[in-house]
């Protein structure tokens, strides 16, 4: 077995001077009743060419987004990422090396996730961030716990313009905890009234930019609102692109900045894994989760990093510590850092606008379409449109025409019959012009 | 930094400024497209002003990181015997297989039909871990180690509650990883610490003392954190079992016992499986991991959403608490879980076959109780009256008078060319040193490690060499750090000097 280096003689040898008459001695604790009887059932090992010709099988039966028009968003975008990128997160320093605990001889790491925090921060407009959680979903269930400490309070309400799974996923933590979860309506044309919800037992509200219906909103009032209640404003971003291009969050007044970075440098990967975010102000970094990386001297007076303000975490707070996390998206971080990296203030910049263009154009011919309606007023790259009929099988049609038209909101709100008809549309700079022609000829024999 | 320096920069060692302190920000390492002439629709949402991002080009950014991978320690540069974290070799054929344009491009909310071979591959993976534990359900989702401890316990919660019985308590044994408390914590309970007894074990008389109705689980870690098999583990699950309570595993170390002990037959309800340990996925500094949780046939409806199911137009997702979902406790995640890792662990599984994991588990225990015979000449086993699992324990008796600590002796193991063992943990035992060798390495790199730590042992041991020992590393891009003062004033970012 080509990852297994012990050879029979050694393993004879090292039974020796262990002073054992074969591997069996050494699993002499476990209970006869329980050892492994016969062989596992499981095929023979493969050799590399036939692992991959099995797993390139699997992988063809996939339609892939890369081959087809493709306009899918709802919380996971298709960008390009950098050539160079994948080639030097495969570096085995970065790729084979564990949590930065012995940081003499972790500097790679603890650097990258100090720019990472430092780009967090920047691009949502807040003090400081972390350095990641699982996925934005969870960071949305981690902001609300911690809205609570620091409010001491239970209320936590979600906006209807708010991604359903992170709206889920917080809900399922809050059955847990002692937290109260208000969910209102999902809101695809961006109306709902969060201010009158505001009181005083209100640890946060959160809420979504751009939000999942795909509108812009100001929330600096929200913001006001909060303040005036002692309550906190968590603003999740599912597209950190929009940010080189809108209002970020803490210039509206955000307390807690959550998100997912998977647009940037992760790709889609079915979904998983994502690159949870949050960025806060910094006189709550103490009821933060996750790692910090903070700067520090070293013995010799060089400036270096530390993992730091660890007694709020698991391994060394346990049943008291801010959160459970330990193993994050520290890959996944250091992709969205060199993307970042890669694109610089005026690249960040150019790929937002190039985003929006694109949106603004497919927006505009749909809206021509017969029956469709656009209906967020102001987007970034993705947006809500109302479909003269049923939006799923509308979808599977495109998809028996290979376009990946969109998606249906009834896939995540299966009990709302008024949201049949609506379905979520992206636009990113990957997009062409002949993928909205055949997108709009599709619709076109589609919905006739 | 010194601009003229002789020599701060070390040949390969080369300082490296932050990106913030480089480029400008007109510089770019991605050309784009010119964006098309519109009127935006933003709203009047525009932002005011720059933020402040550097801008590199492409061989800036390559060599900027190309430099910080120098300063790291990976399991490719050398021995990474870190206790409790399973460094093995990563096989770079899990990385070409994730990288298949079929599986990496794919987003998760194409409709079904489009993404067989992507359900295909989780529902494989979930089918080969139920085998290998013979546990009869799995819920893929959880993101994580720590999160599938809480999907377990989120299980169990659902469990009891279906039932009218509200249970508050939920025991974790003192050696316990932290993740087990504070997960407790997270899913509304009270922790209850249960002693080890003098081998390491659960003190199985003081948790039946504390077994009771309000118990709602045993958090257990089989093989535990002294690297031992609890060998009364049959005794316990039925005692938790008999209490009207559930048996959670924290399954970390399950990489000790693949192929040679069936997790159902212990008597488990729940228990996770780290796939960037035990199947071979890459640490990444920290992460993505993945962590898939079976479960037993009393837990099983409470699973979370979204799971795979075989339905009349092939494979899809059940992805609300809707018919086959009813009784699941909800999401706990967003979208499917790690679809990325689980691919690498299938590449994993099908590389080395049932026969190949049974072989690495036997490596596993092999290597480890090398260590722990050989290193025994100089250094203090924890548990010396018999063999250990995947890792061996020693605690800090063999330095008692020598003024150097586990720490320091740590440190100095860096300047030697391997990376330190876990330190101070578990924390039943005084000034920890807990190494996991694992399968993948050879026997010769095991003897230049235990050579070289039994010649650091002595040293210590001769006297007079505690400085010695405190001012190490030496030889690293940065030597000991300040992490008094990093916690004491914190920086966490870079901002611009005024």
């Amino acid at each position: 077995m080509r990852f297994l280096p012990l050879t029979d003689a050694d393993r004879a040898d090292m039974l020796k001077a262990i002073g054992a008459a074969s591997v069996e001695d050494l699993f002499c604790d476990v209970p006869a009743s329980a050892r492994q009887k016969g062989p596992l059932p499981l095929p023979e090992g493969l050799s590399e060419m036939e692992v991959e010709r099995r797993l390139s099988t699997m992988a063809s039966r996939n339609l892939t987004p890369g081959d087809v028009p493709c306009f899918l968003g709802a919380g996971a975008y298709r960008h390009h990422i950098p050539a160079a990128i994948d080639q030097l997160l495969l570096r085995g320093e970065f790729l084979t090396a564990y949590t930065p605990y012995q940081p003499e001889v972790s500097q790679g790491t603890l650097q990258y996730l100090f720019e990472f925090q430092t780009q967090v921060a920047m691009i949502t407009g807040m003090e400081v961030a972390n350095a990641s959680l699982y996925d934005g979903a969870t960071a949305s269930a981690e902001a609300a716990l911690m809205a609570a400490r620091v409010t001491k309070r239970d209320k936590i309400l979600l906006s209807g313009g708010l991604h359903p799974h992170y709206r889920e996923v917080t809900a399922t933590q809050a059955r847990f905890t002692h937290l109260k979860v208000e969910a209102l309506a999902p809101d695809p044309f961006g109306i709902e009234d969060l201010m009158g919800r505001i009181d005083a037992q209100t640890a946060c509200v959160i809420v979504q930019l751009p939000g999942f219906f795909g509108h812009l909103k100001d929330y600096s009032a929200l913001a006001k609102t909060c303040e005036a209640q002692g309550a906190l404003l968590v603003v999740a971003v599912t597209e950190p692109v929009a940010l080189g291009l809108i209002k970020p969050p803490g210039a509206m007044g955000a307390d807690i900045v959550i998100g997912d970075g998977a647009s940037l440098g992760v790709g889609l990967n079915f979904g998983g894994p994502g690159l949870g975010l949050m960025a806060v102000r910094e006189k709550y970094v103490r009821q933060m989760p996750g790692r910090l990386i903070g700067e520090t001297v070293d013995a010799d007076g060089k400036r270096g990093w530390v993992l730091t303000l660890s007694t709020r975490e698991q391994h060394i707070r346990r049943e008291k510590a801010t959160s459970n996390i330990c193993t994050n998206s520290g890959l996944c971080a250091l992709a969205f850092s060199m993307h970042m990296t890669f694109l610089g203030e005026a690249g960040f910049t150019n790929l937002a606008k190039l985003n929006h263009a694109r949106a603004v154009q497919l927006a505009e011919r749909l809206g021509a379409l017969k029956g469709v309606k656009v209906l967020a007023g102001s987007f970034f790259n993705e947006f809500a449109v109302q479909l003269p009929k049923p939006a799923t099988p509308v979808v599977e049609a495109m998809a028996a025409r290979r376009i990946l038209a969109g998606v249906p909101v009834s896939r995540f709100y299966p009990s709302w019959p008024e949201l049949e008809n609506v379905m979520l549309i992206a636009a990113t700079e990957t997009v062409t012009d002949e993928d909205m022609d055949a997108l709009i000829e599709g619709l076109q024999g589609v919905l006739s | 930094m010194s601009m003229n320096s002789f020599t701060g920069n070390r040949a390969l060692v080369i300082e490296e400024p932050l990106i913030f302190e480089q480029g400008e920000p007109q510089r770019s390492g991605v050309d784009l497209p010119q964006a098309p002439e519109i009127a935006d629709r933003l709203g009047g949402l525009e932002r005011q002003g720059a933020i402040g991002l550097p801008g590199l080009a492409e061989p800036e950014c390559v060599r900027h990181y190309t430099r910080l991978s120098q300063k790291n320690f990976g399991i490719d540069t050398g021995f990474y015997p870190l206790g409790s974290c399973t460094m093995k070799h990563n096989p770079r054929l899990n990385e070409k297989a994730a990288r298949l344009p079929g599986f990496s491009g794919v987003h998760p909310l194409q409709p079904a039909s489009t993404v067989q071979g992507a359900l295909e591959a989780i529902s494989l993976l979930g089918r080969w871990l139920m085998d290998l534990t013979g546990m009869p359900a799995i819920a893929m989702s959880p993101a994580a180690g720590a999160h599938g401890e809480l999907c377990g316990l989120m299980a169990i919660r659902a469990a009891h509650e279906d039932r009218g019985d509200a249970r508050q308590i939920v025991l974790v044994p003192e050696s316990a990883h932290g993740t087990n408390p504070a997960t407790a914590t997270l899913c509304g309970y009270q922790v209850v610490s249960i002693p080890a007894n003098e081998k390491g074990r659960v003190d199985l008389a003081a948790l039946k003392a504390k077994l009771d109705n309000k118990v709602a689980a045993l958090m257990l870690t089989n093989p535990n954190t002294c690297g031992l098999f609890e060998s009364e583990i049959l005794e316990i699950a039925s005692a938790v079992k008999a209490a009207g309570a559930y048996f959670y595993c924290d399954g970390a170390n399950f990489n000790a016992i693949v192929g040679r002990v069936k997790v159902a037959d212990l008597g488990i309800d729940a228990m996770h499986i780290n796939l960037h340990k035990t199947f071979s996925t890459p640490h990444g500094g920290g992460g993505p991991g993945a962590g898939p949780v079976v479960l037993s046939e009393r837990l099983k409806a409470y699973a979370p959403v979204p799971f795979v199911r075989t339905g009349e137009n092939g494979l899809e997702l059940v992805e609300h608490c809707l018919g086959d979902g009813e009784k699941s406790f909800g999401r706990m995640k967003g979208f499917h879980g790690q679809f990325g890792v689980m691919i690498r662990s299938l590449a994993y599984i099908l590389s080395m076959g049932g026969n190949g994991l049974w072989q690495a588990s036997s490596d596993a225990v092999l290597n480890a109780n090398y260590l722990l015979a050989r290193l025994s000449v100089e250094l203090t086993p924890s548990f010396p009256d018999g063999p250990c699992m995947h890792e061996a324990l020693f605690d800090d008796r063999f330095l008692k008078d020598t003024g150097v600590t586990t720490l320091d002796f740590a440190k100095a193991m860096i300047d030697e060319g391997f990376h330190p063992m876990t330190m101070y943990f578990p924390l039943v035992v005084h000034g920890a040193l807990l190494m996991e060798p694992t399968e993948t390495e050879s026997k010769q790199t095991l003897d230049l490690y235990v050579d070289t730590l039994l010649s650091l042992a002595r040293k210590a041991k001769a006297g007079g060499a505690a400085d010695d020992f405190k001012a190490a590393p030496r030889m690293t891009p940065r030597r000991r750090l300040d992490e008094t003062r990093a916690a004491r004033s914190p920086v966490l970012r870079w901002k611009a000097s005024e």
